[in-house]
C-alpha cells in the first residue's frame, strides 16, 4: 500500500431496510434491517474483505454500492476516473450510466451468471456493446485480449459456456467484468462455488489482475481463510452492522470483537494436530427483523454484562485503523497461540 | 479386527448416449467399527457415488459393474453388491444399520409432514414392536440428544419452520433414530454457516463417542476432515490416490495429488496476498479420462513414458499408509 492512501469509495451510514408486508392489504408491519448503519472506506488499489455469515447483510451492502438495489439511507461517495466525487446513492439512472463501466461485479455462481445461449464473444463482449463499442472487429480484438488476460485461449470465443468447467466459467465472468476497464470490482463469493484446486488458481488470477490493472476490490465472502489471504483490510458484519474493521494482520492477530474471535475459532483448521479446546459459540444469529436490545451480539457473547443488554455500542477506533463495535474491545485478549 | 464395512475394487459406470462415465473405477477401503473415516476429493471424484453404491442407491443409467461391498452384521457378513436394490434385505439395512445424513437437509425432509412424523415413520418401519406413543417419546429423547431446545414442541414443527442448524440437527436425530452401526455423512455441513458448522461438528463428535457409531465423513473441506476423521481416503477421478491415518495424510502426504491439494489451500497462518501453489490444469471431462494414472496430466512429478501408460495400484508405502503412485517402487501396474 502507498503511504498516502486515496479513498476511492466512502460508504457513510448506509442503510437498507426491506418492508415486511402482512395480510391481504399488504400493510407494512415491520422492517428487515438488512444493512443498518454501515460505514467504511476503500482506498485505491486495495482489497477490502467483507465477511459474515448468511443474512448478515454483506451481499445487500455490496448490491447497494452497485446500485443494483436502492439504499434506504446513507451516502456512497465515489471518486470518478476524472477526479470528481459523486454520491452514488443520490444518482438517477442517467447519472449512473457512465459510472457503470467503472464499477463492475464478479458473481458467485459460474453456472448461473453466464447466458447459456450466448457465445463467449457475446457474453464477454456485451458490456462493450452497451458502453458504445459498435465495431465488431474492434470488439473481437478486445474480447480476445480479455480472454488471454484471464488465462483462456482466444479460440474459445465462439463456444458456449456449457463447454467449460466451473473454474473456466469463473474466468469468463472475470473477463466480462474487466471488459469496460473498471476501477472498482465488487466480487461476491467469487470462489466459494469452486473446488479447492481451482479456487487457488482463481485467487491467484485476482491478485495478478489487481497488480497489473490497478484494480480496487470489495471482496465479499464467508470463508475467513480466503478473505484473510486476499484482503489488505477486513470488515466483519453481524446482523446488518459492521462489528469490526481492521488491517488483515491486526484483525487476525488480535480480534477486538468477540464475534470476530468466535468466527475465527469456528473455522476448522486443516491440521489434525491443531484441535481447538475453546468453547464453541452457542445460539443462533438473530433475525434482522427483530434484533436484540443493546449490542446485537450480547445473547451469544460470553463477555456480555448488563450494559451490553441495554446500551448499543458504537463502532469506535480502538487502535490506529482498528475499529470495533464492543464496549470491552480494549479488554479482548489476543488468542493463545495454536 | 474385522472391518464393519469393506469395499473391494468397486466399479460404478454410467452408460450415457455420449459415452461411458467410469464414476468409480476400482475403489477399495475398509471401515472399522466405531471409526471415523474421512473421504476427501473434489467434484467428480466419485465420493458420493461410492456412498450411494454402499446403500444400493445408484440410479440408472448408473450401475455397479464390478467389485464387492460387504457389511458385517450380527447374523453374519452381508454382501451388499448381490442384494437386490429394492429387496427386503436392503430395505431392512438402510436406515437401521446404515444411515445417511445428506448434504441439503431442506431437500431431505418433506415440507408437508412434521419432522417428528417423518422420524416416527422411520422408527416404526424398522421396529414394529413399538407403539406410536413410544416412538414419539424416542424422538423427543433424540432431539434432546442432538441439543435441540424445546424438543416436545419441535417434534411438531415442519422442516421449513426450522433454521439451517436445527434442520441439520433434526436430520442427525433421524439418522440416529434406529441406532445404526454406520453413519454416512455426505457433506453434512457444506450448506450451513461456520459457527453453526462448528456446533454440528462438535455434536457429531460427541454422539460418535457416546454411541460408538462408525462414520464415513464425505467432504471437500480439508479443515473438516482434519478435525473429524481418524483415517482418510483421498479420491481423484474415481480412484483412491492415498489412504492412511489423518496425521500421516496431513503431515506426511505421499501422493503428489494429496500434497498439491494441501498446499493449495489458504491457511489461517501463512503469508497473505502471495500466489498460492496451484495444481496446474483442470479436471478432465468425465468422457475424456486420461489413460494411465488419472492424475498424470496435472502431476508435477509424472514419470515420462510410465504414468501416462500404466495405472498404478494402491499399495502400502509405509506401515500405515498406502498410495497409488509409481514414485513408490512397490507400485506395480494394475
Amino acid at each position: 500500500m502507498s503511504h498516502q492512501p486515496t479513498p476511492l469509495l466512502e460508504v457513510r451510514n448506509l442503510q437498507k431496510f426491506f418492508p415486511i408486508a402482512k395480510g391481504w392489504l399488504k400493510r407494512v408491519s415491520g422492517h428487515v434491517r438488512a444493512v443498518d448503519d454501515v460505514s467504511f472506506t476503500i482506498n485505491e488499489g486495495e482489497t477490502l474483505g467483507l465477511v459474515g455469515e448468511s443474512g448478515c447483510g454483506k451481499t445487500t451492502a455490496s448490491r447497494c454500492i452497485l446500485r443494483a438495489i436502492d439504499p434506504t439511507a446513507g451516502e456512497i461517495i465515489y471518486r470518478t476516473r476524472d477526479g470528481r466525487t459523486v454520491d452514488l446513492a443520490g444518482l438517477d439512472r442517467a447519472g449512473l450510466a457512465p459510472l457503470r463501466a467503472e464499477i463492475q461485479m464478479i458473481f458467485q455462481d459460474p453456472f448461473g451468471s453466464l447466458n447459456p445461449r450466448m457465445t463467449l464473444f457475446d457474453n464477454v463482449g456485451e458490456p462493450l456493446l452497451v458502453h458504445g463499442m459498435r465495431n465488431r472487429a474492434e470488439r473481437t480484438d478486445r474480447v480476445a485480449d480479455l480472454l488471454r488476460v484471464v488465462g483462456l485461449r482466444p479460440e474459445f470465443m465462439h463456444r458456449f459456456p456449457h463447454a467449460f468447467s466451473g473454474g473456466q466459467r469463473q474466468r469468463i465472468g472475470i473477463a466480462r467484468a474487466l471488459a469496460t476497464n473498471p476501477r472498482l470490482v465488487v466480487a461476491d463469493e467469487p470462489v466459494s462455488a469452486l473446488d479447492v484446486s481451482v479456487q487457488a488458481q482463481v485467487l491467484n488470477l485476482l491478485l495478478e489482475l489487481q497488480a497489473s490493472l490497478k484494480l480496487t476490490y470489495l471482496f465479499v465472502a464467508h470463508d475467513l481463510s480466503v478473505v484473510r489471504h486476499i484482503s489488505d483490510r477486513v470488515a466483519v458484519m453481524y446482523v446488518g452492522q459492521l462489528v469490526e474493521l481492521a488491517p488483515t494482520d491486526a484483525l487476525f492477530r488480535r480480534p477486538r470483537h468477540p464475534y470476530t474471535a468466535a468466527l475465527m475459532r469456528a473455522v476448522p483448521v486443516a491440521d489434525p494436530r491443531e484441535t481447538s479446546t475453546d468453547t464453541i459459540l452457542g445460539g443462533e444469529v438473530p433475525s434482522p427483523a427483530a434484533p436484540p436490545s443493546g449490542c446485537y451480539f450480547h445473547p451469544r457473547c460470553r463477555f456480555a454484562d448488563a450494559r451490553c443488554r441495554t446500551e448499543a455500542p458504537a463502532l469506535r477506533e480502538v487502535s490506529p485503523g482498528h475499529f470495533a463495535r464492543c464496549h470491552f474491545a480494549e479488554q479482548m485478549a489476543a488468542p493463545s497461540a495454536g | 479386527m474385522d472391518p464393519l464395512l469393506s469395499v473391494r475394487d468397486l466399479h460404478v459406470t454410467f452408460k450415457l448416449d455420449e459415452g461411458v462415465v467410469r464414476a468409480v473405477d476400482g475403489v477399495s477401503f475398509d471401515v472399522q467399527p466405531g471409526q471415523v473415516l474421512g473421504i476427501v476429493g473434489e467434484s467428480g471424484c466419485g465420493k458420493s457415488v461410492t456412498m450411494r453404491a454402499i446403500l444400493q442407491l445408484v440410479d440408472r443409467p448408473g450401475q455397479i459393474t464390478g467389485g464387492k461391498i460387504t457389511f458385517r452384521q450380527d447374523s453374519g457378513v452381508l454382501d451388499i453388491t448381490t442384494a437386490a436394490p429394492r429387496g427386503a434385505t436392503m430395505r431392512a439395512l438402510r436406515g437401521a444399520d446404515i444411515a445417511l445424513i445428506p448434504q441439503e437437509p431442506m431437500a431431505a425432509f418433506s415440507p408437508v409432514h412434521t419432522v417428528g412424523e417423518q422420524i416416527i415413520e422411520a422408527i416404526l418401519l424398522h421396529d414394529s414392536g413399538l407403539s406410536r406413543k413410544q416412538a414419539r417419546a424416542r424422538v423427543v429423547e433424540l432431539f434432546q440428544d442432538v441439543g435441540m431446545s424445546m424438543p416436545e414442541q419441535r417434534v411438531d414443527a415442519y422442516s421449513w419452520q426450522l433454521s439451517g442448524g436445527l434442520r441439520q440437527r433434526a436430520m442427525i436425530a433421524m439418522a440416529l433414530s434406529c441406532r445404526p452401526r454406520l453413519l454416512i455423512a455426505d457433506e453434512p455441513t457444506t450448506a450451513i454457516d461456520v459457527t453453526t458448522q462448528a456446533q454440528v461438528l462438535a455434536l457429531l463428535k460427541d454422539l460418535q463417542r457416546k454411541y460408538g457409531t462408525a462414520i464415513i465423513f464425505i467432504t471437500h473441506d480439508l479443515g473438516v476432515i482434519a478435525q473429524m476423521a481418524s483415517h482418510v481416503v483421498v479420491m481423484y477421478l474415481g480412484r483412491v490416490m492415498e489412504q492412511g491415518p489423518v496425521d500421516d495424510i496431513f503431515h506426511a502426504p505421499k501422493h503428489p495429488y494429496t500434497r498439491a491439494l494441501l498446499r493449495s489451500i489458504p491457511g489461517m497462518h501463512g503469508t497473505t496476498r502471495t500466489p498460492l501453489p496451484v495444481i496446474s490444469g483442470t479436471l478432465p471431462h468425465p468422457f475424456n479420462r486420461p489413460p494411465g494414472c488419472p492424475f498424470h496430466p496435472r502431476c508435477a512429478d509424472a514419470i515420462a513414458g510410465k504414468c501416462a501408460r500404466d495405472v498404478p495400484e494402491l499399495l502400502p508405502v509405509t506401515a500405515r499408509q498406502s498410495a497409488s503412485c509409481f514414485l513408490y517402487p512397490a507400485a506395480s501396474p494394475a
